[in-house]
């Protein structure tokens, strides 16, 4: 792998996470620099995802570099049949940096193998989609001024939620408390529950999403329960509305809890929540163009 | 010769080369292609279905003129764990090898994802060894973890 590469939070030390914490504060005070100015970075994504080019492209532009790409795949050579290989390999002597999506897991790592540049995935199927974990991770940090020793709940689907999976991994180095709140159709897979026991991380499951679990929080991790994930239309029509946050349920819960949530949501969070100073999920996405100039930086050594 | 000497001598006696002792019979031709025996120009005996106290029944190879390195009988610790390598020269075992599982198998096993990029680019499969003990392995690409009992050669 091409030092300096992002590809994983399991790549990631304890020291990688708080030194990209410190930079990505820097960041957030002066947004805007220079350190880019004469750098090319192409944004190849195989699989459109709107929020995160933008913030990538916006996190490039802040720092004076220039961006090229593709935001579809049908529009390249590789709806022609050209392998990710070679596209790689290609792009790789045009710019200074690949950011990359692709729908197929592990298309970062191998990426990362062939290029001649550092590569930033950007979200590989199912798998990781670190530059997320790191804008929750800042976000946890800003709002509790520290990662260690804090109790994090998360909540709705929990089975296929990358998110939610990286970011287990990620406060792992930091001696968190885990409640997993998701009906037993989007259970926390077996492999993280392995992974909390492996590290004696402390962690309770829940079905029912209820205020004494709200109120022993630090940390509230929203994510939408998507319908096309159920099997059983009629477990999915029983649960869909049991996951969400009204603002009564916040009265008990503690001066510093604060909402995070990584969007689009739907219905999982109600409206009335965004006007209590609990909800963070706006800010933490605003984080994610500074967490995203950090990573930038990092990978390039700048 | 007695009845008893001739059953012994079904398979003959090597002069110099390799006996691989304790194959799993089932697993007995994957060995065969992962060590790349069927690329040798030089007599192998091949027994197959043999009796085994141990192990019901085993294979067994004779490889004359050939010795392999460690990482070679390495690639066959997944599927046959508990094989013995009688190094035979002038007649005489000079030395026996066993086979070990590697931090890391190589081109061997097949990701059980079909989303991973191993099963959709020319990518050679690399996984970690994760658990020694029940021998669980993770793809370094997909990051999927594979049991021993959901393992597939490639």
């Amino acid at each position: 792998m091409k030092k300096g590469s992002f590809v994983s939070v399991a790549d990631l030390s304890k020291e990688d996470i708080l030194r990209l914490i410190r930079k990505t504060a820097e960041f957030e005070e002066n947004p805007n620099r220079t350190v880019l100015e004469g750098k090319i970075c192409a944004t190849l994504f195989f699989e459109p995802s709107t929020r995160t080019r933008l913030s990538f492209e916006t996190a490039v532009n802040r720092l004076g570099g220039r961006v090229i790409g593709f935001s579809d795949a049908a529009t390249t050579s590789s709806s022609k049949g050209e392998t990710l290989k070679d596209t790689v390999k290609m792009v790789g002597n045009y710019a200074d940096l690949i950011i990359m999506r692709h729908y197929l897991e592990g298309a970062a790592r191998y990426a990362s193998e062939i290029a001649d540049v550092p590569v930033i995935n950007a979200g590989d199927g199912a798998n990781q989609h670190p530059s997320q974990t790191m804008l929750d991770l800042y976000s946890i940090h800003k709002t509790q001024g520290t990662l260690e020793d804090l109790t994090v709940t998360m909540v709705g689907d929990l089975k296929y939620g990358r998110t939610i999976h990286s970011l287990i991994v990620g406060m792992s180095h930091f001696r968190p408390s885990f409640r997993f709140i998701a009906p037993d159709e989007l259970r926390l897979p077996e492999t993280y529950r392995q992974f909390m026991d492996n590290h004696g991380l402390r962690y309770e499951e829940f079905t029912e999403f209820s205020e004494d679990v709200i109120n022993e929080s630090d940390i509230l991790y929203m994510t939408r329960v998507q319908r096309e994930r159920f099997t059983d239309l009629m477990e999915y029509e029983k649960v869909k509305n049991v996951y969400t946050l009204h603002s009564d349920m916040l009265t008990g819960s503690r001066d510093n809890l604060r909402i995070l949530h990584p969007l689009p949501r739907v219905n999982e969070i109600m409206y009335d929540v965004d006007d209590s100073p609990k909800a963070y999920y706006f800010e933490q996405a605003k984080n994610g163009v500074y967490a995203r100039q950090a990573i930038i930086c990092d990978a390039l050594k700048l | 010769m007695g009845k008893q000497n001739k059953k012994e001598l079904q398979i003959a006696a090597l002069e110099n080369g390799t006996v691989i002792d304790h194959i799993p019979s089932e697993q007995l031709f994957k060995v065969v292609s992962l060590l790349g025996i069927e690329n040798l120009k030089t007599p192998v005996t091949i027994g197959y279905n043999l009796d085994s106290k141990k192990m019901g029944k085993k294979g067994i190879l004779k490889i004359a003129g050939k010795f392999f390195e460690q990482d070679e009988i390495n690639r066959i610790a997944l599927i046959a764990p508990s094989v013995k390598l009688n190094i035979i020269r002038d007649y005489e075992v000079v030395e026996k090898k066993y086979a070990r599982l590697p931090d890391t198998l190589l081109g061997i096993a097949k990701c059980n994802n079909p989303k991973c990029i191993t099963n959709n680019e020319p990518v050679r499969t690399r996984f970690t060894v994760t658990d020694r003990e029940n021998v669980t392995l993770k793809c370094e690409y997909c990051e999927l973890k594979t049991k021993k009992e959901d393992i597939e050669l490639l």
